[in-house]
């Protein structure tokens, strides 16, 4: 459970983590359209994995909290990912239920 | 102080430290995974619901206050870099470091709620709040072929607010975790042995930020830009 990162690791994780942070707000400010969420979050999964494996000392921790932690992503993967394979493979439903799940506003 | 050397830390269930601080490790860990499919559940709304409603949820997500947001995902991760400083006091048995580190994570994390305060303020004035009377969509461009467009503005608010709310209890369950800490440290519960629940309670801080990473551009950075 001990780790054995010394300060000097920590600080330039953090000063990644704040340089990754100025390079997300620049790139939603270019023009990239539809690139903008996968660009968001490229630069987000980058720095997640940075905390959890340096901050939260995944790097030299044993086999079995590497397997809980990935077992969080996986099952992440299941909930988000099927889901959206659902969703974006049937694009007619999509269109009933654009009708069917919303209502009009009333103001 | 011979007391402290009757009552030992190693409960009596477990062979030796390393085992009993591994255990601990784990049920954090399992807790966090419970978290993880929290919040997911909330991830995956969002993906639907952006997915089927592009247009209204970059259009919503332009009105937010993105340079404040900025700010505070560098709060959050600054009060990171102090936990991980906490800890790593509460390792060398450096106890100034690990109040002073556990003291600056409670003050970033006031900061950090204090500027969210003040968003929810401005999102109110501005009539974003999806609630029937504070709601104005007056500062939309709405589609005539899309009828249904400020409804789903709305639905990304609702999940704006759930989304952030949610982050913002965890801060506060976290940061009075922390002020215990802090009560417990100053009076020199925690040796370089054995201080597990600084390790734990780092863990769980962590996992707010990782939360706030994802939200920060889902939620302010994925609009159509300026």
């Amino acid at each position: 459970m001990h780790s054995h990162i010394s300060l000097r690791t920590y600080t330039i994780i953090f000063v990644s983590l704040l340089v990754l942070t100025g390079l997300t707000v620049l790139a939603s400010r270019l023009p990239l359209g539809a690139a903008h969420m996968p660009v968001g979050l490229i630069i987000a999964s980058t720095k997640a994995m940075l905390v959890i494996l340096f901050f939260m000392h995944v790097i030299h921790s044993d086999k079995v909290t590497w397997l809980y932690a990935l077992g969080g992503v996986y099952w992440l993967f299941i909930l988000i990912g099927l889901t959206m394979a659902d969703y974006l493979s049937r694009p007619v439903s999509i269109n009933k239920s654009h009708e069917t799940i919303t209502r009009p506003v009333t103001r | 102080m011979s007391h402290a050397t009757i009552s030992s830390p190693l409960a009596h269930h477990f062979d030796d430290l390393e085992q009993q601080h591994g255990a601990a490790n784990l049920g954090m860990w399992t807790f966090l995974v419970t978290e993880v499919m929290i919040f997911g559940g909330l991830f995956a709304s969002y993906a639907v619901y952006r997915s089927l409603f592009p247009e209204a949820f970059e259009a919503a997500s332009d009105k937010l206050l993105w340079w404040l947001a900025t700010i505070n995902t560098v709060v959050l991760l600054s009060s990171s870099f102090t936990m991980v400083l906490a800890v790593h006091g509460a390792q060398v048995g450096n106890r100034k470091f690990l109040v002073n580190g556990l003291l600056a994570t409670i003050a970033l994390g006031i900061l950090f709620l204090g500027l969210k305060f003040y968003e929810y303020q401005v999102d109110y004035l501005e009539g974003l709040i999806p609630i029937p009377g504070w709601f104005s969509g007056e500062h939309f461009h709405v589609p005539p072929d899309d009828p249904l467009f400020l409804g789903h503005v709305r639905l990304f608010m609702v999940l704006y607010f759930v989304m952030t709310g949610l982050h913002a209890v965890h801060m506060i369950i976290g940061m009075g975790i922390l002020g215990w800490l802090v009560f417990k440290a100053r009076r020199g519960a925690y040796t370089p042995e054995h201080h597990p629940q600084v390790e734990l309670v780092g863990l769980y801080w962590h996992f707010v930020d990782v939360v706030w990473i994802f939200l920060f551009p889902l939620l302010y950075l994925s609009g159509g830009g300026l």
